[in-house]
């Protein structure tokens, strides 16, 4: 660990000034980490958020006296224009997990949904708390070989979802894709970010 | 890294909280956040200094997020941003403190409005207007097209 060297790309390019995060959401086993490892510029690396034991549910597992439990949270890292550096977080959709969410998404710029459409109601949760906590989002459906083939119109009142918010579909495990459906999220808080100036 | 010891119940799970003296920063307070880049800013250590400071000291030889050196040295953040903390007060490690300002949840209901801050929570800094900066970030993706 202590022979890493700039050349083995592990460290962030000396020229950049600062660094910006999205959050990536969606329950255990919609693509996350998939995406995450398909754009990141180094191999998704993993950290942990701690929630307090206020936030967790009576079925975790809490021992007396452990005031806090921790949520395994995969990151990755692209290096933008030389001189910005976005990280994308995996934050996983259950509601036990929501108290994690506050201190990721403080100062996040937005946030990806990732919706399987074998499992729409897994979903549920995720696109939830971001509608609670009123955080801009896209969602983007992760296409898996054998998902259902449902229009757009299906999928929106499905997810119940705000006419404003974008749904767009993406293979995670393809990088044109997965930029693609981050581009998508970028443009959409462009938009946001430019209504509330307005 | 999550391969490396148990999650709970192991020596891990105690000893960082040792290292930090028992700190892990106030539940409240706004702590460094898992994207702030730190790098070493090359002052001699001490020699006497506790090894779990040196490790992150020879970590940040490039710049790294918080996140990542909790994830490189297989220490939790909490941990990691107690140390690294110590580390910028005493002038070892500098950081660059997320840009733009993002999102900002409404506070917890049960939080009193003015509590306890953690030592150095750095303000998201100014150098990009949000759609200036939003603007970048999406120049920058389509690049990658």
């Amino acid at each position: 660990m202590a022979s890493k060297t700039a050349s083995d790309g592990v460290y962030v390019s000396s020229g950049v000034t600062g660094a910006a995060k999205i959050l990536v959401v969606g329950p255990m086993g919609v693509g996350k980490t998939t995406l995450i490892g398909t754009v990141s510029e180094i191999k998704p690396l993993s950290t942990e958020a701690v929630m307090t034991r206020a936030g967790a549910l009576a079925d975790t597992p809490v021992s007396p006296g452990k005031t806090t439990t921790t949520v395994a949270l995969d990151f990755g890292r692209i290096t933008l224009d030389g001189d910005l550096v976005l990280y994308l977080f995996g934050t996983p959709g259950q509601q036990r997990f929501l108290p994690a969410w506050r201190e990721l998404a403080r100062g996040s710029l937005g946030a990806l949904a990732l919706v399987d459409t074998r499992d729409l109601e897994a979903s549920f949760d995720s696109i939830g708390h971001l509608e609670d906590l009123d955080m801009p989002f896209t969602v983007a459906v992760n296409s898996f070989p054998d998902s259902p083939d449902h229009g757009e119109a299906e999928l929106r009142e499905a997810l119940d979802l705000l006419p404003r918010t974008p749904l767009v579909h993406c293979d995670a495990r393809e990088h044109r894709s997965s930029v693609k459906a981050l581009i998508s999220l970028i443009t959409h808080l462009i938009d946001t970010a430019s209504e509330r100036t307005r | 890294m999550s391969s490396q010891g148990s999650r709970a119940g192991g020596p891990r799970a105690v000893r960082p909280y040792v290292i930090t003296g028992g700190r892990s920063g106030t539940p409240d307070a706004e702590p460094l956040p898992l994207e702030t880049l730190v790098v070493a800013s090359g002052l001699q250590l001490p020699g006497e200094l506790q090894p779990e400071y040196r490790r992150i000291v020879e970590l940040c030889q490039g710049m790294l997020s918080v996140a990542e050196v909790g994830a490189h040295l297989g220490q939790p953040p909490t941990i990691v941003r107690v140390l690294l903390c110590d580390l910028i007060e005493s002038g070892h490690i500098r950081f660059r403190p997320p840009v733009g300002l993002g999102y900002i949840p409404p506070r917890p209901h049960h939080t009193p409005p003015q509590g306890p801050v953690a030592a150095h929570p750095p303000s998201p800094q100014r150098t990009y207007d949000e759609q200036d900066l939003l603007r970048k970030v999406l120049h920058g993706l389509e690049d990658r097209i």
